[in-house]
């Protein structure tokens, strides 16, 4: 009887989400089926059947991950073999459609779990391509998108740990450019010289970037020409999108240049037709210098005007690496009269902190330096830790060199407080619990140094279980940064979210 | 549009006068095609579609009507200029000639430039940086085959050009003609001071490959002192890339200067080259954290804003082919260039010819039974009689070589006929000259006596 009930239901169910979820029915089909073979009572358990795809185990998609409980007590031995069978063919399926939304499987639910549907189908994002780079499918198909837009794709390089496999991974000494044309027809000269910057790391920090990326749109616009009977808000945002892909593979594009370039695309789209194209054009020109102005220099006056109220005579500043924004913090503090001495730890590869040291000691500041190796050693002496961030994540986490989460732990062990300095153009939609999921894998060869003329690693590609790996960036939890200061003003780290939100409703 | 191509093709050759005296130099046949061709090819392999040929009306007739010289279908779209042929006009003052056409930054290449570099390197680094000058430059290989026409060991090397580039092997710091340095090398004390460690070469090539800005065209026009890029214009942008005046930010002092200094009126104008939206550029150079040297206060670049790049080449290959060795090397090593056929379709070469693999037959030629031809190059509508031993040689076009010769390690020019039974050692025999029979020459250089340099 109540088999019968059940299948009627599975069958309403059926017939709602028969749009999106063909796997589903078969699924719920042969659950009927085995319903119907088994000559099971009616106090069956719930068996659910989680048709999850392998999803990275820390995905970005916040899935409702009901999770199947393994039925147990089952009697009949024909049960576990039909599902070892289904599951069998479940793998089969989900390999040959790979890449696609992660499912979660129906509740055959007994009478009283009456599972509706609408819960257990969760809304799947896509996985962006650039973290699923060993899918054979995914590249594929980026492949081709490239050359529809005529950009060309770039060559990986070296063994990459499996733990990042899923990465890019690129090397410096292969350039893009040899695969273009000289005279570069196809993207913007601009273009071509703001990717070769980046990848050859000329233009480097999320501030700099975005206004290096806004200036070479500029210069885009200004050379565009309306083709006939085209649009001019549709057209031109037709013709950025292969060169953001360009940069894009030049180098993975950051938080704050993805939100500028949001912004770019809307103000476009939002030209009214009958606009004539010098006009429009100014119109562009001038949306751009304003938002560079409102969002970046007006942004980092704000900022460092709360923070000089955090910053008092005599204390012992520690900063990470080399953020534009923390220098400009600090350098204004100092103008205003503040007297206190900075600690800057750096890191290896990329010893920005070398650069901090340079324009910190230019102003006047009296400067220590250290490697991160000694930040508990140096910690005991340290007040205040100012810390940059490249993007602040929807829950609250901020995601900034790599480093940044040890000194961030370190201090906290140590009672040190920790303040973030961002500016509210970098704040993002995306949510991260690690660093593993979506990351940036620089070129391994910067990690080989050579120290009185020998080179130990000068050929590492050919030891086979050897991997070099130099991550960019990482997260670090809320629980350790105490205060988040923005042009907004001054914010604990779980008020991201809010301040999206109240972004969106503005715009 | 990014760069816009310059071939030069006027120079005169004044170094091989033997050969050049009756073909003009860029249509001196290697490996059977004119000379003008290979950095045609360079260019239209890399992508341009279209170069400015600046040239002399003989060399323009010649690309378009003569039939044995016809360049090869290049696809490319040549705007041809010619200029006057009296030779007065140094390659600065043919640019300075055609500043109308010139709308963005250009890439300057000499026409006896055969290299197969990767282009992308020179422009990447003229990219990048926003240099106003990236040349390219490369070790020189010594010649090792012989010359025919030179007496006794090679001349001592001639005046020496010292490089001096930074750590990083990039940035051009300096740059010196041993004829211009009368008691030594002097260096300024600011550029060693910025940059403490130089190295200076001496071995190098330059490949007369450029990349200028446009701003530089400019300041051509305003400064018409300057006739030659390589032997003038480069040592000054290098020199200048360190001077006070270009690198103070404040533009007060500038035209205070500009109002002293009026015979040095051209060094302001370098003060040109900034773009627009110069403001934008600085903001980004100011936030981020990269600095091209380590080790003082100073910001990227040392705040200068004119900056000289060289990329040098220390493998592939890289000739400028301006003396009669270049000439013989580059036909040696010119066929690695293009993958065409050693022997072309329309030559007959009948089955009892010896030919070895690293020889080049040209078009319509004939070469009959029992030769034997080794590490030559032959050229267009060439004839070749019986028993005929031709080896290290390069033949141009039109000759005619009959029963019984023995050619080595020779030049012979076009329309040349070599009689019977001759035998020619490290000879130059010159354009339409004829070798009498039976003639035994060594090392000579054979030309007509109305060709005779003029002194």
């Amino acid at each position: 009887e109540l088999t019968k009930e059940e299948k009627q239901r599975l069958r309403k169910e059926k017939k709602q989400q028969k749009k999106n979820k063909e796997k589903k029915d078969e699924k719920a089909s042969r659950e009927s089926d085995k319903e119907k073979k088994s000559a099971a009572p009616a106090s069956q358990p719930p068996t659910q059947h989680t048709a999850q795809k392998a999803v990275p185990a820390s995905a970005p998609v916040p899935l409702p991950a009901s999770e199947a409980p393994v039925p147990a007590d089952k009697p009949a031995k024909s049960k576990a073999e039909l599902k070892a069978e289904r599951r069998a063919r479940q793998e089969a399926e989900r390999a040959s459609k790979q890449g696609k939304k992660g499912e979660v499987g129906q509740q055959a639910a007994t009478g009283k779990a009456k599972a509706p549907p609408s819960e257990l189908q969760p809304v799947v994002k896509r996985l962006p391509e650039h973290i699923q780079v060993d899918n054979p499918d995914v590249l594929k198909k980026l492949a081709k998108k490239l050359e529809r837009q005529q950009v060309c794709i770039y060559v990986y390089y070296g063994y990459k740990v499996s733990l990042f496999s899923h990465l890019h991974q690129y090397s410096r000494k292969a350039p893009l450019t040899q695969q273009l044309s000289i005279p570069s027809t196809v993207i913007h000269p601009a273009i071509v010289r703001l990717g070769l910057q980046y990848s050859q790391g000329i233009v480097a920090g999320s501030n700099a970037r975005s206004v290096a990326l806004l200036h070479a749109f500029k210069q885009v616009i200004r050379d565009y020409t309306t083709p006939p009977k085209e649009e001019l808000s549709r057209d031109l945002v037709n013709k950025l999108k292969p060169y953001i892909s360009f940069l894009n593979q030049c180098r993975p594009l950051s938080a704050s240049m993805g939100n500028a370039i949001k912004y770019i695309k809307k103000e476009i789209s939002n030209i009214p037709s009958q606009c004539k194209e010098e006009e429009a054009k100014r119109k562009l020109l001038n949306c751009i210098e304003c938002y560079i102005n409102e969002k970046i220099v007006l942004a980092a006056k704000a900022i460092a005007k709360y923070s000089i109220e955090k910053i008092s005579d005599g204390d012992v500043i520690l900063v990470y690496g080399c953020s534009s924004l923390v220098n400009h913090i600090l350098c204004e503090a100092f103008e205003k009269g503040r007297k206190f001495r900075v600690i800057v730890v750096d890191s290896r590869p990329r010893l920005e902190g070398r650069e901090a040291l340079r324009r910190l000691v230019q102003r006047g500041i009296s400067c220590t330096y250290v490697l991160i190796s000694a930040v508990s050693y140096i910690l005991p002496e340290v007040s205040k830790v100012f810390l940059g961030a490249h993007a602040l994540l929807a829950n609250g986490y901020v995601m900034s060199r790599v480093g940044t989460s040890q000194i961030a732990l370190v201090a906290k062990a140590f009672n040190v407080p920790v303040l973030v300095c961002c500016e509210t153009y970098k704040f993002c939609e995306r949510v991260q619990t690690d660093s593993f999921v979506s990351n940036e894998l620089d070129d391994p060869d910067d990690l080989i140094v050579t120290r009185k003329g020998k080179t130990q690693l000068e050929d590492w590609q050919k030891v086979d279980s050897l991997g070099l790996l130099n991550l960019v960036y990482d997260v670090t939890p809320p629980d350790f940064v105490d205060l988040v200061i923005t042009d907004l003003g001054m914010i604990p780290c779980t008020s991201v979210p809010v301040v999206l939100r109240v972004k969106n409703v503005d715009q | 549009m990014e760069l816009q191509a310059v071939l030069m093709a006027a120079g005169g050759g004044s170094r091989m006068t033997d050969l050049t005296y009756n073909t003009p130099k860029p249509m001196l046949p290697v490996g059977n095609k004119p000379l003008m061709w290979y950095p045609l090819n360079l260019l239209e392999r890399v992508g341009f579609e279209e170069v400015i040929v600046i040239t002399t009306k003989e060399v323009h007739k010649m690309m378009s009507t003569d039939p044995k010289m016809k360049l090869e279908p290049v696809k490319m779209k040549l705007d041809v200029v010619c200029i006057q042929e009296d030779g007065d006009m140094g390659t600065a003052d043919a640019l300075r000639h055609i500043q109308p056409k010139i709308k963005t930054d250009i890439l300057v290449v000499s026409c006896d430039l055969i290299t197969d570099v990767a282009l992308h390197e020179v422009v990447d680094l003229f990219r990048a940086h926003n240099a106003t000058l990236a040349m390219l430059m490369s070790k020189a290989h010594e010649f090792t085959e012989t010359v025919p026409g030179q007496k006794g060991k090679k001349k001592t090397a001639e005046q020496r050009d010292f490089v001096g580039v930074d750590q990083s092997g990039k940035r051009l710091l300096f740059m010196a003609n041993e004829a211009d340095m009368e008691d030594g090398l002097s260096i300024r004390k600011s550029i060693m001071r910025k940059h403490p460690r130089m190295h200076i070469k001496t071995g190098l090539v330059d490949a007369h490959l450029y990349c200028l800005k446009k701003a530089v065209v400019d300041f051509l026009t305003e400064n018409k002192s300057i006739s030659s890029i390589r032997g003038e214009l480069v040592p000054y942008l290098v020199r200048k890339q360190f001077s006070k005046t270009t690198n103070s930010q404040k533009n007060k002092d500038d035209v205070d200067d500009q109002n002293q200094k009026k015979n040095d009126g051209s060094m302001n104008h370098e003060l040109l080259i900034t773009s627009r939206d110069e403001p934008l550029l600085q903001l980004a150079q100011e936030r981020s954290c990269w600095n091209d040297h380590h080790g003082d206060m100073s910001e990227a670049y040392h705040g200068g804003k004119m900056r000289c790049y060289v990329h040098i080449m220390d493998q592939g290959l890289c000739y400028r082919v301006n003396t009669l060795a270049a000439y013989i090397e580059a036909n040696r090593m010119a066929p690695k260039l293009f993958e065409e056929p050693a022997v072309h379709p329309s030559a007959a070469i009948s089955e009892r010819c010896q030919m070895g693999s690293d020889s080049i037959i040209g078009a319509q030629c004939q070469v009959a039974d029992k030769t034997s031809i080794k590490r030559s190059t032959i050229g267009n509508s060439t004839i070749v009689k019986e028993k005929v031993k031709v080896t290290n040689t390069i033949i141009m076009h039109g000759v005619t070589i009959e029963e019984g010769c023995n050619i080595q390690g020779s030049v012979i020019c076009s329309n040349a006929v070599i009689g019977r039974g001759a035998d020619l050692k490290y000879c130059l025999v010159g354009n339409g000259q004829r070798i009498e029979p039976e003639a035994e020459r060594t090392n000579e250089v054979i030309v007509g006596t109305d060709q005779l340099m003029e002194i």
